[in-house]
């Protein structure tokens, strides 16, 4: 016993060299970051796009974008902390807070919501809702595919009896706030009973982490429906629905009927940017549609940092566009493009502006 | 031999019965354990062995259309769920001897005992809540040390308790042996009673590194995660676990591929990790297993 | 028998002997340091907390709604959620954990004995995420399409308890309290076995010896003589499994619905505290009231693992007596 114990002593020792050696090791490797590199959470809906424009952004200015995909929530949280460069939320940030917290809103691009649905043998994309019809789906006041008020607006399709499942976001999300705001503002029964916010108390259904999380429970239940941003659907060759507009028009989804709504919307007078593009007048506008907003700090104790943050929008909103074509995103028309330039003049630190950026 | 009588012969049978039942049942839950572990890893290894290429291991996380890979991801938790179990580990053998060789039934050790139960079940989502609290809010930013910080608080409880198990598990008679030989107390424990059950120890720290090696939610309040190569620990790191998160949500199959990758190396490399251990134990000690 | 060689002075010199202190010093260090922790985590959460105590006093552990938009916060969906999914999960994991850690150490051949041993750990290499993964692609479709159809009708006799509860009659969408509970038993079954296993293979050879040198079958070796003897460290094994059954976020985020409603059926969509906590806490902002529940949740997370230890403490103290 006791030679067994003296050979077995060995391994410890072993174990400790190697931990000593690793830790040298982990030590020697620690590499700084570039100054240029910045930070950015929020948002999921345009991190691919985000992610995208930062690299081929590296390629001409060696700095790097680090983008982190936790939601819209998380993205404002992140950046009132200040652990962030810039934070990215797909609803707007009200007035107040943004004053409270001393920062700057403006849009980086545009998308759309759009519904999903898995009734079998029936094709999705001939299905027509409308706003209120949502509304009652999403509180559990209708609970099976083929009542009477979704047949009375479908007489070509044969709707089965199955049961309704609705499906939402787990994650506090700007989705959630764009989609629910949208029906909250047509369906009295949806705004007294769930209201609207990145999250809100849902009455029936199941929560799925993130827009593809939502897609996939569509897609495994029968009689799902979900919400979910356009690119999403796209990319997974998913059906969405058609909605009524406000001129009463079912129209489906299509990059040309975002484009419709975002040319009604009011930029001129939008505080903060915040311009509305939801249920907007114009036949082939689309019901929800709505920009995604980038934050940053007014008062940053490192305004170079927030400066890089400009300098990269400034490139991808020059530069963009065909990405933004290649992953179904919707470019900021260019007057708005400018109105945001001239937001960021407004940012000062040591007594000059940050935009444009000095040239030397 | 005696005759049995009837009853006596009904009980032997009754017996062997419940004997040879119980045993089927065994046999069935290794069964099903197996089946499932099956089940698991045929999905993992079907979809990630796709995903697999040498890019995987040269390239950091990219946009979709790019060759990207997983670099990045994986050095990071390297780095992380390393340094985590390095403060996380000795930590808790020296609670687990604590509890079972000097401590014992006493009061205060009762105590420790009971709060690193607690510790045990925490979620590790709160002990991420925590860390963020006390290591990322007020220094400003996400690091890859908060990741590390974050693991080692959940390694430790797990590595205690295991310790302590097998501890209390050597015979009395070995600790007697050693100092009836004139050994100091802590001789006792680093040269007798640690030696003997190196093995159970062993599976304990094992136990504890698979369960970090996978965690997610701790690292996104922490460590964040980082779509760049960077080594440097206190700035935001990319970890595997948060990379496969990211990706196995995401429309596009490239990342999705990734994903499924990721989650067969982490499964590798924990695998590997615990062969290799029990290989070098079972040579130098010339017995498989504690 | 012949008196020690070492006079006894000596001893007292020996017991004071630095490195021993030394040695007790650091071992007594890390027991503290391990309090200190979880008095940080309790002191950091219980302040953090406090704002929603005070706005809901102890209505906000029996309060059923949970509503960002009005501001109303109710932990008993979260609660119940938790509790259920952990109780089921060990419920079905303790007996096969316990099955296959007897398989390994008494049935199984001798070659087979490490392979088979190693695969059963192999389950606990498995990151979390992917049994959320296998949870939500695989399992859920199956559940959806057989197993909840198939419940509610065997069981669509057993009368619902008023308007609120349906026992097994639900849509059949596949994921809820049932899925979670059953990946969550998945999950922990390799610890529990695993660590099960270990124990039995370090247990005295002299207690099987001394059973089957009477005639006991394996079984009642087994039962009668070294269950007994390790007791409290196979208890160790189930807390192991329970640790990471209440503790389980990632995989349960994606197989329990995310429903912060009273469940209605044993399928029915639900959240733990551990799920809610990570949804939700990325928009919590420090100084509301979002944060302040989520931290009060985890203080209540807190209490629950201290009374079901404290229970299983008192268990363990009568066993030791008797």
């Amino acid at each position: 016993m006791l030679i067994q114990c003296g050979v077995i002593q060995q391994a410890p020792i072993r174990v400790a060299a190697l931990t000593t050696a690793m830790s040298i090791a982990l030590l020697l490797s620690a590499a700084p970051a570039l100054a240029q590199d910045i930070t950015g959470a929020g948002a999921t809906f345009p991190a691919p796009i985000y992610s995208s424009w930062g690299e081929d952004y590296a390629k001409v200015s060696g700095g790097r974008l680090n983008y982190q995909a936790l939601g819209s929530g998380a993205g404002v949280t992140q950046i009132v902390n200040r652990t962030v460069d810039f934070g990215a939320s797909d609803s707007p940030v009200a007035a107040e807070k943004l004053e409270k917290e001393k920062l700057l809103q403006f849009p980086a691009v545009i998308g759309a919501v759009v519904l999903v649905v898995n009734i079998p043998s029936v094709d999705g994309t001939k299905l027509r809702l409308t706003g209120e019809l949502l509304g009652e789906i999403y509180v559990g006041r209708i609970r099976l595919w083929n009542d009477p008020k979704i047949t009375a607006i479908n007489p070509g399709l044969k709707l089965p009896q199955i049961p309704i499942s609705p499906a939402y976001r787990a994650d506090s999300s700007g989705t959630t706030s764009i989609f629910t705001k949208y029906v909250s503002s047509v369906s009295p029964i949806f705004k007294e009973r769930t209201g609207a916010g990145n999250s809100v108390a849902w009455r029936t259904g199941l929560g799925a982490p993130g827009n593809a999380g939502v897609a996939a429970a569509v897609k495994n239940i029968k009689g799902g429906i979900g919400y979910v941003e356009f690119a999403y659907a796209a990319e997974n060759g998913m059906q969405p629905l058609m909605l009524a507009n406000k001129d009463g028009k079912f129209i489906s989804p299509s990059v040309p009927s975002f484009l419709a709504a975002a040319s009604h919307a009011d930029w001129a007078n939008a505080k903060n940017m915040a311009a509305t593009m939801q249920n907007m007048a114009g036949e082939t506008s689309w019901p929800i549609v709505s920009s995604t907003y980038i934050l940053v700090p007014r008062d940053s104790t490192d305004p170079v940092r927030t400066q890089h943050v400009l300098q990269f929008f400034d490139w991808s909103y020059r530069n963009g566009a065909a990405t933004a074509d290649r992953l179904h995103y919707i470019m900021l028309p260019p007057e708005v493009q400018d109105l945001a330039r001239r937001q960021w003049t407004t940012l000062i630190a040591g007594g000059k502006p940050l935009w444009p950026p000095a040239t030397n | 031999m005696k005759e049995l009588s009837p009853a006596a012969r009904a009980r032997y049978f009754r017996r062997q019965l419940v004997d040879r039942l119980m045993g089927g049942l065994c046999v069935l839950a290794a069964g099903i354990g197996l089946v499932l572990l099956g089940l698991i890893l045929w999905m993992l290894f079907s979809n990630g062995i796709g995903g697999l290429s040498l890019s995987v291991f040269t390239n950091s996380m990219a946009q979709p259309g790019a060759a990207g890979g997983l670099a990045n991801a994986i050095v990071g938790s390297i780095i992380q769920v390393g340094l985590g179990a390095m403060i996380g580990a000795p930590l808790g053998m020296m609670v687990g001897v604590y509890l079972s060789e000097v401590g014992k039934d006493s009061r205060f050790a009762s105590v420790v005992r009971f709060v690193n139960d607690i510790l045990l079940s925490a979620p590790s989502v709160l002990i991420g809540l925590f860390v963020y609290q006390i290591a990322v809010s007020p220094l400003g930013g996400f690091s890859g040390f908060a990741g590390a910080l974050a693991l080692a608080l959940i390694a430790m409880p797990i590595v205690a308790r295991t310790t302590e198990d097998i501890l209390r598990l050597v015979p009395q008679a070995y600790r007697d042996g050693a100092v009836a030989l004139g050994s100091r107390e802590n001789e006792v424990v680093r040269k007798v009673v640690l030696p003997a059950a190196f093995g159970g120890i062993l599976t304990g720290v094992l136990l504890a590194v698979a369960r970090i090696a996978g965690e997610t939610a701790p690292l996104l309040f922490t460590s964040l995660g980082n779509t760049n190569w960077s080594t440097d620990l206190t700035q935001p790191m990319a970890s595997l676990p948060i990379a496969i998160y990211r990706y196995a949500g995401s429309p596009y199959p490239e990342w999705v591929a990734l994903a499924w990758t990721g989650a067969m190396l982490i499964t590798v490399g924990v695998l590997s990790l615990n062969i290799l251990s029990r290989f070098s134990h079972a040579a130098i000690s010339g017995k498989q297993g504690g | 028998m012949t008196t020690p060689a070492v006079p006894d002075e000596t001893i007292g010199a020996r017991r004071l002997h630095f490195g021993d202190t030394a040695f007790r010093i650091s071992l007594l260090a890390a027991g503290a340091l391990v309090v200190i922790v979880l008095f940080s985590i309790l002191v950091i959460m219980f302040n953090g907390g406090k704002l929603a105590f005070d706005t809901f006093g102890l209505g906000f552990i029996t309060g059923t709604e949970w509503n960002p938009v009005t501001q109303i916060y109710g932990a008993l969906p979260a609660i119940t959620g938790t509790i259920v999914t952990a109780a089921l999960a060990l419920l079905i994991a303790w007996p096969i954990g316990f099955g296959i850690a007897f398989f390994l150490t008494e049935i199984c051949p001798d070659r087979l004995r490490a392979p088979l041993g190693v695969a059963i750990e192999l389950l606990a290499a498995v990151p979390s995420i992917v049994y959320g993964m296998w949870g939500f692609f695989v399992l859920a479709p199956f559940m959806s399409e057989y197993v909840q159809p198939w419940l509610t009708q065997t069981f669509i006799w057993i009368p619902p308890i008023g308007d609120s509860f349906f026992w097994f009659t639900a849509p059949p969408i596949g994921v809820g309290l049932l899925t979670a509970s059953l990946i969550l038993a998945v999950m922990i079954l390799p610890f529990i076995a695993a660590t099960t296993r270990d124990v039995l293979r370090s247990s005295p050879q002299l207690l099987k010896d001394g059973a089957y040198a009477m005639g006991a079958t394996r079984w009642e070796a087994l039962t009668g003589a070294v269950i007994p003897a390790v007791r409290g460290s196979l208890f160790g094994a189930v807390f192991l499994g329970l640790g990471r059954a209440l503790g389980e976020t990632m995989a349960v985020v994606f197989v329990i619905g995310n429903a912060t409603r009273m469940p209605d059926s044993i399928m029915a969509p639900s959240a733990t505290i551990a799920s809610v906590v990570a949804n939700s806490f990325p928009e919590a902002e420090p100084g509301t009231l979002d944060l302040a529940v989520l931290l009060a949740l985890g203080f209540i997370l807190f209490v629950v693992s201290f009374g079901v230890l404290a229970i299983a403490r008192v268990f363990l103290r009568q066993e030791r007596m008797s």
